[in-house]
């Protein structure tokens, strides 16, 4: 299902937190809000969910305009940064809550239960408690309650944001092929510009409430309309007075023509290395070069370079 | 660090056993002085039975009534904005913050026949002031704020996203309640009607000021209790009421405690 955002805002005291956001979400995608903290993202899931209604503008949602429609019959399935599991009922109930609300026989919810269980692989954990869950396993349960319902749409708030890197990296692959499996229209919200980087493929990119630039990543990426899009999405740097992605740059002999400076420093992260050049009109600016690179050109600290824009032919 | 610290032990041990301990412990000896024989037959003469069943029947009016109205004033004021929260929720305080006492004369006050409600009601053939009507209204003005101070602070702990998510999930105000919001506060409501309970169990203050002491008919057990000892010079009767009042509050404090430590050991909670 599709979801139309039209002129969207939402005021909190004299605060602005969604000031005027209009984006399309097309059906069956995976869209990512993105934002730094206090951009408003957060406000605009739940504009999008009905638990805060706009001061103004109007939400679409599969065609029908759903702005004064109550969250409870949205058919949005919404999970919570804390997952907001009922800590007295077990996995089970749980999950099973939305039938219950809609009055399905036992039996069906019985067998609906069993296969979201299975589906977020959590078989074994049905008559466990919340509180027995590990934070993945919670996270796991609140999808699958969201999802009980057949939501016509799935809001995730910061879905990955309280589990440690190894569970989040995870999670994040597992949401993707889920998402993959069930084709349902998936909106989360994140502040991680990787992760919303590796499984989104559309982007929303908010700041101080206003929507950015949208479109898919990679687009995005290359070519941000904003200096503050292309710092939040990846490695930037400054080089002729323009924000440039430091794998952009390269480094050649000082007689080559190019911007001449004094390598400053090198630091080697493995696989890459960042080299920092002083340049000689007196700003600064860092090159990303790959370990044979850096092994070939036998840099050191305080040697003089140039530094140049990489070919068009040399990015591939 | 353990002998260091056992002055301080002693020192706060000898204070409960001065403040409540000795008095306890006297008590129990006086009313058992005789045997169980004497000490059965003072409960259960009728003076005493039809004062301890006027209690329990005001308990089995004020403890519900405070019940509901503590449970949703606390969902006033935890989970909505209005103008003059602040005040609304200071007036739940103040029976607790004056003396009973001074509740019951404002009782009689607004009762009495010159009162403002009290001469309508009189004419319409209501009696508050000297009839059970007035002790349960005392009774339950002292014992208002106990269920909502116990549920306030879980409710805002909880916080509202469990209630969000149950609505996201298309549950109603009823079922969420009931479902959701409920079983999250039920300890502290428990909590709550154990103190309203001891607590209107044993008012004495705005009770005495608003019943008038007719033996039979506005006479709780307290009262009952302090009539023995003040007016009959009856001090075995006085101790028997005494030790019961206090082992029915005992009992009901340590079952609360046997059902929370089942709770905690069930389910423990979320960090």
């Amino acid at each position: 299902m599709s979801i139309s955002l039209k002129r969207l805002s939402k005021r909190y005291g004299s605060t602005h937190a969604v000031d005027d956001v209009s984006a399309e979400i097309t059906h069956g995608s995976l869209t990512a809000i993105l934002g730094p903290s206090g951009s408003g993202k957060s406000t605009l899931l739940k504009l999008i969910s009905g638990l805060e209604a706009p001061d103004e503008g109007r939400v679409i949602i599969d065609g029908e305009d759903v702005t004064d429609v109550d969250p409870r019959h949205r058919d949005i399935g919404f999970c919570f940064q804390s997952y907001a599991p009922f800590r007295h009922m077990n996995v089970a109930k749980n999950v099973g809550f939305g039938l219950k609300v809609r009055k399905r026989s036992a039996s069906e919810i019985d067998t609906r239960v069993k296969e979201l269980l299975a589906l977020v692989k959590l078989e074994d954990k049905a008559a466990r408690y919340p509180s027995q869950l590990s934070g993945g396993e919670r996270q796991r349960m609140a999808l699958a309650r969201a999802l009980a319902i057949e939501p016509r749409v799935l809001l995730l708030d910061e879905p990955f944001g309280a589990l440690d890197a190894v569970v989040r990296q995870e999670l994040r692959q597992w949401v993707k092929v889920l998402h993959e499996q069930i084709q349902v229209t998936t909106v989360l919200v994140t502040h991680d510009q990787q992760e919303a980087m590796e499984v989104a493929d559309q982007l929303i990119v908010m700041r101080a409430g206003k929507v950015v630039q949208s479109g898919n990543p990679l687009a995005l990426y290359e070519s941000p309309s904003t200096d503050f899009v292309h710092e939040f999405l990846g490695p930037s740097t400054i080089f002729g007075g323009v924000v440039t992605r430091p794998h952009d740059l390269e480094l050649v002999s000082v007689y080559e023509g190019a911007i001449k400076g004094r390598i400053t420093s090198i630091v080697s992260l493995g696989f890459e290395a960042q080299v920092t050049v002083e340049l000689s009109d007196g700003t600064t600016t860092w090159v990303q070069l790959s370990r044979n690179e850096l092994s070939k050109m036998g840099l050191r600290v305080a040697l003089l370079v140039g530094v140049r824009r990489r070919s068009e032919s040399a990015d591939f | 660090m353990t002998t260091r610290r056992w002055p301080l032990r002693g020192v706060v041990l000898l204070y409960l056993a001065i403040l409540i301990g000795l008095p306890v412990v006297f008590m129990v000896y006086k009313a058992l002085q005789h045997g169980f024989g004497p000490f059965w037959s003072q409960l259960t003469q009728p003076g005493s039975m039809g004062a301890l069943r006027l209690s329990v029947e005001i308990v089995a009016i004020a403890v519900p009534v405070n019940t509901i109205v503590g449970v949703g004033a606390a969902l006033l004021i935890a989970r909505h904005h209005f103008i003059g929260k602040r005040a609304f929720d200071t007036a739940f305080d103040i029976p607790v913050a004056v003396s009973p006492v001074i509740l019951g004369v404002a009782l009689i006050l607004a009762y009495s026949r010159i009162g403002w409600f009290g001469g309508p009601l009189l004419r319409a053939g209501i009696m508050v002031l000297f009839s059970p009507l007035g002790l349960v209204l005392a009774t339950m003005a002292v014992s208002l704020p106990y269920v909502l101070r116990s549920i306030v602070p879980v409710l805002i702990e909880v916080g509202t996203e469990q209630e969000e998510a149950a609505r996201t999930l298309g549950a109603g105000r009823f079922r969420t309640f009931f479902n959701v919001t409920l079983p999250s506060i039920r300890w502290a409501v428990a909590y709550g009607v154990t103190l309203t309970t001891a607590r209107t169990l044993g008012e004495f203050g705005a009770v005495l000021v608003v019943s008038g002491n007719i033996s039979g008919r506005t006479q709780t057990f307290p009262i009952f209790i302090y009539d023995d000892w003040d007016q009959r010079f009856d001090t075995l009767g006085a101790y028997a009421g005494a030790l019961l009042l206090a082992l029915i509050s005992m009992a009901v404090l340590f079952a609360l405690a046997m059902l929370r430590k089942r709770e905690r050991r069930l389910r423990v909670d979320l960090a």
